[in-house]
């Protein structure tokens, strides 16, 4: 990717942790580019640093060595106009939905009143209009995520965070999520970063697959999937779905995550 | 069903405690009756009933003296009990400090206490709120504690990229998920308040319930006494369910009312 137009550029970036037993390297050597208006998936077995990575994106974890800038500009404190979906909702169950929704103006310091207008009509492209004075509990598990998602794009943020969004939530209703997801993308053009275990999943949104190896979390390669969009989820079927997919499961297999067949 | 009817079945439970409160009351009656027991050493339910209507405005003046200290107690030990959770929470120094000084004064029998507090602030009110102070704190600053502490950290990430405040953090994160532990401890503390009341009218003093009592053993006048000790429990049981029901009305969220108000997620009813 060229790097002059790249909206986040991250060049040898290195995470440790400190342990009790001891330093643990979480990540190393990472450079990734991701362009303006770009969904980008990062892919990886359990350990391999994928939500590190988002966490130091974000700034909620700090990098030990190495370059992380966004939008020209080297982090220092999480980014302007981002938005976090975190993998389980983390609804306030005190807050009814719309307030849950408000929550991430009310943290800015933004004038409630412009945004309920807004929050409602989020909730709405989500099917959610009706339960906007409901509170977390009385919702199913996919209706929570979504206010969730609801929550990160009120402020209506160039860079969309999310870390295993739908990995909580049972296959059917993760399907409806990834095709309300690409609809959603497809009309604001956020730039994404997900993070996912699911292959198929990562596939199926992105533009770029950011395949990632363990001990220590580093990138094992990074696949372009030149599928036109929009992407109906038969396209899971087709065979050059199945080639992006039988292509990264090889990956895998060939760094130690999967064992052979 | 008719509302009486619904009214009928709702109150199952406490019809089914005053039903045992009556059969313990009667029990009571038959067996001073039976055996003949002196008033002096176990007075009858009935003549319990009958001090108490013989002055009913004497009773009530106590009582009242009695609920206005533990009232003015158990409200100042709240509001300086989370004061001092927040400190504990968010100062290493302060946690220290007052970590290791309620621990210690809580290891001190609070009651022995009590005779300090007369030389220091008299025989007024003042000794008996500061000792219902003293003893109903502990539960509130400990469970408060807790509270604030066991936040969801992804939840502190959502404030974090955001920017928000420290003080954000503390009203709309930290504070409302501590309410059901602050409510805990309060549960607890009502009680406790009353305890320092009745032991600071026992230590000095001319009014109050705690002093009824004192000044009836005195006399040997055992009915009173039993009229002093009814009251303090309906006092203390009173007290309970107002801040059982504050709790209820406050926290129609939590987990542990969900059952009073809603029913159930509504995505489980097929939407």
């Amino acid at each position: 990717m060229q790097s002059h137009s790249s909206y986040i550029r991250i060049r040898n970036l290195d995470k440790t942790y400190a342990s009790p037993r001891g330093p643990v390297q979480a990540l190393s050597g990472i450079n990734l580019d991701i362009a303006r208006h770009e969904f980008v998936s990062v892919l990886g077995p359990s350990g391999c640093g994928k939500s590190t990575l988002l966490k130091c994106l974000a700034a909620l974890e700090p990098i030990s060595s190495g370059t992380l800038e966004v939008a020209g500009k080297a982090l220092s404190g999480p980014p302007d106009h981002m938005g976090i979906v975190f993998q389980r909702d983390v609804l306030l169950d005190w807050r009814s939905i719309l307030d849950n929704v408000l929550i991430t103006a009310e943290f800015r310091h933004l004038p409630r009143q412009e945004y309920e207008a807004r929050a409602m009509q989020l909730l709405r492209l989500f099917g959610l209009e009706d339960f906007a004075h409901r509170y977390p509990w009385e919702l199913s598990g996919g209706m929570r995520q979504r206010a969730s998602i609801c929550r990160a794009l009120l402020v209506d943020p160039e860079l969309l965070l999310m870390d295993e969004p739908f990995g909580a939530l049972d296959a059917m209703t993760r399907d409806e999520l990834n095709v309300e997801l690409q609809r959603i993308w497809t009309e604001t053009r956020k730039t994404v970063l997900f993070i996912t275990h699911s292959i198929a999943e990562a596939v199926y949104l992105s533009d770029r697959v950011v395949v990632m190896a363990r001990n220590p979390g580093r990138i094992a390669e990074i696949i372009d999937i030149d599928l036109p969009r929009p992407r109906p989820l038969s396209l899971r079927e087709t065979p050059e779905f199945g080639r992006y997919t039988a292509h990264i499961r090889n990956i895998f297999t060939n760094i130690g995550v999967i064992k052979h067949d | 069903m008719t509302d009486l009817a619904q009214w009928w079945a709702r109150s199952e439970r406490l019809r089914s405690v005053l039903l045992i409160l009556l059969v313990m009351v009667l029990l009571w009656e038959a067996l001073c009756r039976g055996l003949a027991i002196r008033p002096f050493i176990l007075p009858a339910p009935s003549l319990v009933l009958k001090d108490f209507l013989s002055e009913p405005a004497y009773f009530m003046k106590h009582s009242g003296y009695t609920l206005l200290t533990t009232l003015v107690g158990f409200i100042v030990a709240v509001i300086g009990g989370v004061a001092c959770a927040v400190g504990i929470v968010y100062s290493k120094l302060l946690d220290r400090l007052l970590s290791a000084l309620l621990v210690s004064l809580n290891a001190v029998p609070k009651v022995a206490l009590a005779p300090l507090f007369v030389i220091w602030l008299g025989t007024g009110t003042e000794p008996k709120i500061a000792i219902a102070i003293m003893i109903a704190i502990f539960p509130i600053v400990i469970d408060t504690v807790l509270g604030l502490k066991s936040v969801d950290p992804e939840m502190i990430n959502l404030a974090r990229s955001c920017r928000a405040s420290g003080m954000h953090v503390l009203l709309k994160i930290r504070f409302p998920n501590a309410l059901p532990s602050i409510f805990a401890g309060m549960k607890v503390a009502i009680s406790f308040a009353l305890v320092g009341a009745i032991v600071g009218e026992f230590v000095a003093g001319s009014i109050g319930l705690g002093h009824v009592i004192l000044l009836s053993q005195g006399n040997f006048d055992t009915p009173r006494v039993f009229v002093a000790l009814t009251l303090l429990g309906l006092l203390g049981t009173i007290l309970f369910y107002l801040v059982d029901v504050a709790e209820s009305m406050l926290l129609p969220w939590h987990v542990s009312q969900r059952g009073n108000h809603g029913d159930g997620p509504v995505a489980q009813r097929g939407l």
